[in-house]
């Protein structure tokens, strides 16, 4: 029998916010335990939380962008359960009225993943166990860091749709500035959904699910090892658990998690702290309006209006930082495939080298729309300017001091280049018959000797052109063609 | 006369004025707590060095001692809610009362005993042993802002800081025989108290007049950044605008609050209440109420529901108290909650967990929210007809100690003329009206729209200045000296 | 309805407390005369009534996106019944 696997996805994003859902204290990742807590995230007793505009902001921005329909009455609601990563023993999150419902994302040839629905909710915090003390440590610090959580229909039948989806989300999220989606840092984590069923069945099988997914890779092999153990389990005439299993990274498998979900009652009720938000009209209208080209029409425009190959805006919009970053070089005189070759070139390999992401870099535009000028107007010279880049990319120094100091700005002074010309023609005779006699080598060999002359620093275009002027004046010239 | 016969605005204008000194006030106080407390039990926490205020003139109330019910947090101050659980919890911040208070130049002479967070109607389920009633040592001063009744009933400060959630400040304040007010919902930041039901809570004064509870509003009302509930209403002009003058104000009796159950001597006190009003030119008429059958269990149903949430976060891992021998991490959960929490807290917490469980929460729960709805809608169509309610505050008057916990239902029917106003939202003061043939104090409950707390304290402002059940103190106190 | 020492073990597991066995059937029936009285709430027609939980139409609380300084770490520690100075102790709660 043939099988179809069937996945749904539950996936946190960490908004980027500089505080956390309903206390001000900073989200930034990491810090010494316990650093970055007040009474309202570590769930004082008397401590009331208050929530983040900016965290309302975000998540609109971010449902708008997976067209869901944004719910213009919407509410918070405690989930209740005891774990000591959770201060309060209940979790402020939405399940009556989520920030955003019914979405749709575009995956690519022809596939459309629909979001169920997307609610805001505030971190946990994290638990580390100490095998010296055999006891388990609570830091708070990620407590009350905003999310999203993004739920889909079960509309996946592949672990490469699945990686398609959170491609495009992680991209879309990016381009909104809603969060960095950082996996290595937590801020885009994914609980899978499966199950499998005959294929042509409409039903549904019984699902597990799936946590502790970090990478793309994780998430790809914990849903194949998944859908062939339940294929396993069902085709040995056995059944499929509902449950939850984690997915064990060094022993490639996939297992059920110890059973504090066997009572699962939430008991969910209106959180009588917060009250509801209320969405106008005009503020939808307003976020609308400031929501930014992402990924996809930046592609089509970069390829409609400066001819970009399809490569080129691939690798260019890969990153929003890049993008951005490459459409300023643009808008401060570069000539996009410049730019582009640069970014793909010299940038793209200096991110890798020092291991950094383009919103992190130092280098800014103008400094790189500055390189390309001078290349363009012959003042520097393409191998020297690779060279000036790597000088200043740390540090976005400045070129013009870098050329300066380093005595690196090309010869294009025609007075000077004709005078060093002149002299490899009269020490060069034999080089000058040669190519008067139509053979172009000696000419190449001409030009190597006058740049040799310049310390490489003339620019190629000034030394072609006074040199065949030259050749041509000797031609017509019959004294120096007598000359020893 | 006697100092503590004096009312806190008396004293304030003494102490401003030069004729009485701050530290003579201190020490009365401290005098009158010590002889008091180990009739009484009022106090959980004595304040071994009361701070006094910085500033005399910083408010009317500047230099007069107080002291807060035991679930207001005060920082580097043992807060306990009269609870096993809290142990020697000392809060890291103070309360927005608190903080209010003491700029004010308020000076806290400690933390007052109660029900186990302020789930009670006698004060008898406080860990630190029973609050006994001034007036009478073998009954209860009502709960569960009893040892502030006490405290204020036997002058042992001149006002007191409660908490409201059904009745908690009113319905002690009418056993002792003072004056006490549950302001309209959000105008107190709830910001430092301990949560019983959040949408309930309401902090207040207790104290020895209309008078004074005006002038204690006066510093702690007004919207707080920190407790998203709190309204952003005018604040502060509550004493200045008193007039004491109720003609042409229309006043209802809702004849549901007078019916069965209502002991005889407390109805005819009430009535002679609205009799004084009426001959002070209020117009006072009956009307039918019929939704008061559904107050208390609505109430009970909203009010243990978020109680079950709100108490989850005392587990043992924190702060407060930590039950020994515990296995792993499920038993400590256990131990600690079951061993920490009393009786009565347990019910509550069963029933909060019941009522919103999966297959119950549309039954119980959500009906509640719904009879809520129509409880609201009946007072404000009440409050279309009419500018007050007037009600009694308890049906009976102080019962003997020991005498309701046997009967935890009854126990809970006896708030029926209470919990409505928390239901609603209202502002709702409970005034001295009486004495019944034992000698114990009866209360008469005004109700207000909305944010009609000024018409509230007017109206009992007026009837103190027509009679003096106010003034009235506990047998055996007013010809004692301060020691007594 | 009526309330069984089942249910109450549940709601006490939901709940994280234990009763005694001893307190267990008491405990039942308290529940159950209370939810029992509970039910004159079904006296009243709510079907077209919308559940209150907000008892004002106050809504959009909200705060700006600035950060405050956090907490001494010693103070929110202080009270912690385990701790090793830098976090809360609990025992084994990692799988």
């Amino acid at each position: 029998m043939t099988w179809e696997t069937v996945i749904g996805l539950e996936t946190h994003v960490e908004l980027a916010t500089k505080t956390k859902i309903f206390c001000s204290c900073t989200t930034q990742f990491g810090g010494a335990p316990n650093t970055h807590c007040c009474p309202v995230c570590t769930g004082m007793p008397g401590a009331l939380p208050v929530l983040n505009q900016q965290v309302v902001e975000l998540a609109v921005k971010a449902g708008l962008a997976l067209n869901c329909a944004i719910t213009r009455s919407s509410r918070f609601d405690r989930k209740n359960y005891f774990y000591p990563d959770l201060p309060k023993a209940y979790q402020i999150s939405q399940l009556y009225a989520p920030i955003a419902r019914d979405g749709a994302v575009d995956i690519g040839e022809g596939k459309t993943i629909r979001i169920h629905e997307m609610h805001m909710e505030e971190d946990a915090g994290k638990l580390v166990h100490d095998p010296w003390l055999d006891q388990t440590r609570a830091d708070y610090n990620r407590c009350g860091v905003p999310l999203i959580e993004i739920v889909t229909e079960p509309d996946f039948r592949s672990a490469e749709e699945v990686i398609s989806y959170l491609e495009k989300l992680k991209e879309t999220l990016q381009y909104l500035g809603v969060s960095d989606c950082k996996m290595q840092e937590g801020s885009l984590r994914c609980d899978v959904n499966l199950s499998v069923r005959p294929m042509g069945s409409q039903e549904l099988g019984t699902r597990t699910e799936m946590k502790n997914l970090n990478s793309f890779k994780a998430i790809s092999r914990a849903i194949q090892y998944e859908a062939r153990r339940q294929i396993e389990l069902i085709e040995e005439g056995k059944r499929v658990v509902q449950e939850t299993r984690r997915w064990d990274e060094n022993k490639d498998a996939t297992y059920a998690m110890r059973s504090k979900e066997n009572a699962q009652d939430y008991r969910y009720f209106p959180e009588p702290d917060i009250p509801p938000l209320e969405l106008s009209e005009e503020y939808l209208e307003r976020l609308r309006a400031q929501q930014p080209e992402l990924a996809q029409a930046k592609r089509a425009r970069y390829q409609a209006d400066w001819g970009l190959p399809a490569y080129d805006t691939e690798m260019i919009t890969s990153q929003k930082a890049l993008a951005d970053f490459f459409e300023a070089v643009v808008a401060l005189g570069a000539a996009p495939k410049q730019a582009a070759n640069w970014i793909m070139g010299e940038v793209l390999g200096a991110l890798s080298a020092h291991g950094l992401e383009a919103r992190d870099m130092a280098l800014t535009p103008p400094t790189l729309a500055r390189l390309i000028q001078l290349v363009m107007e012959g003042r520097l010279n393409r191998n020297t300017a690779v060279k000036v880049f790597e000088a200043v990319f740390e540090t976005d120094g400045d070129v013009d001091e870098y050329v300066k100091a380093h005595g690196l700005e090309q010869v294009s002074d025609a007075g000077l280049v004709t005078q060093v010309v002149e002299q490899v023609l009269s020490a060069n005779a034999k080089s000058v018959a040669d190519y008067r006699a139509g053979k172009e080598k000696a000419f190449g060999f001409l030009v190597g000797q006058v740049m040799r002359a310049l310390k490489g620093q003339a620019s190629p275009a000034v030394v072609n052109r006074v040199l065949r002027e030259k050749l041509q004046e000797h031609i017509e010239d019959p004294a120096i063609e007598n000359s020893p | 006369m006697e100092l503590y016969e004096l009312s806190a605005l008396e004293l304030g204008k003494q102490i401003r004025a030069g004729v009485v000194t701050q530290d003579e006030a201190i020490a009365a106080s401290a005098a009158r707590i010590a002889a008091a407390q180990p009739d009484n039990n009022a106090f959980v926490t004595v304040a071994d060095a009361p701070a006094p205020a910085a500033a005399l003139d910083a408010s009317p109330l500047a230099g007069v001692p107080m002291a807060y019910k035991d679930n207001i947090c005060t920082r580097g101050v043992r807060t306990t809610c009269a609870s096993k659980i809290l142990g020697d919890f000392a809060p890291c911040y103070d309360a927005t009362v608190a903080q209010r208070l003491s700029a004010a130049g308020a000076v806290s002479m400690g933390k007052l005993n109660m029900d186990e967070f302020a789930m009670g109607s006698t004060s008898e389920t406080s860990f630190y042993g029973p609050v006994r009633n001034p007036w009478d040592l073998t009954r209860a001063p009502g709960g569960s802002s009893g040892g502030a009744a006490a405290a204020v009933a036997a002058g042992e400060v001149w006002y007191a800081i409660g908490s409201d959630t059904g009745g908690s400040i009113r319905q002690p304040a009418a056993y002792c025989g003072v004056t006490g007010m549950k302001p309209t919902y959000g105008t107190v930041s709830r910001y430092g108290l301990i949560a019983y039901a959040s949408s309930l809570d309401q902090m207040g004064p207790i104290a020895r007049s209309a008078a004074d509870c005006a002038a204690v509003l006066d510093l702690i009302q007004g919207k707080d950044p920190r407790d998203g509930t709190s309204l952003d209403a005018p604040a502060g002009r509550l004493l200045s605008s008193l007039t004491g003058n109720v003609r042409g104000r229309k006043i209802g009796l809702p004849v549901d609050c007078f019916g069965e159950g209502l002991d005889s001597e407390v109805r005819a006190a009430v009535l002679a209440a609205a009799d004084v009003l009426r001959a002070q030119g209020a117009v006072v008429e009956e009307f039918a109420l019929p939704v008061m059958a559904y107050v208390v269990p609505a109430y009970y149903i909203i009010a243990c529901a978020e109680a079950s949430s709100n108490l989850s976060r005392f587990d043992g891992v924190k702060y407060g108290w930590r039950a020994e021998g515990y296995e792993d991490l499920g038993e400590l959960y256990r131990k600690t909650r079951t061993e920490g929490f009393g009786a009565e807290v347990k019910r509550r917490i069963l029933l909060g967990t019941f009522v919103l469980s999966s297959g119950y929460y549309d039954a119980y729960y959500k009906k509640a929210l719904q009879v809520k709805a129509v409880i609201k809608g009946a007072f404000d169509e009440a409050f279309q007809r009419y500018d007050l309610l007037l009600t009694p505050v308890s049906p009976t008057t102080a019962p003997r100690l020991g005498e309701s916990l046997s009967d935890p239902l009854k126990m809970y029917l006896s708030d029926i003329y209470t919990v409505s106003v928390n239901l609603a939202g209202l502002p709702g003061l409970s005034m001295p009206c009486g004495l019944d043939s034992n000698g114990l104090p009866i209360g008469a409950q005004l109700i207000g729209p909305a944010l009609g707390d000024l018409a509230v304290l007017d109206a009992a402002h007026a009837y103190q200045q027509e009679t003096d059940w106010h003034k009235r103190r506990p047998g055996g106190m007013s010809k004692g000296g301060d020691a007594q | 309805m009526k309330i069984t020492e089942e249910l109450v073990d549940y709601v006490s597991e939901l709940s994280r407390l234990k009763l005694p066995e001893g307190e267990k059937a008491a405990m039942a029936a308290e529940l159950e005369q209370i939810v029992d009285y509970m039910d004159v709430l079904n006296g009243l027609d709510t079907a077209d009534v919308e559940p209150l939980s907000h008892v004002f139409p106050v809504k959009n609380v909200l705060r700006a996106d600035e950060v405050q300084p956090s907490c001494d770490r010693d103070a929110l520690l202080s009270g912690a019944p385990a701790s090793d100075g830098e976090a809360f102790l609990v025992p084994r709660a990692v799988e």
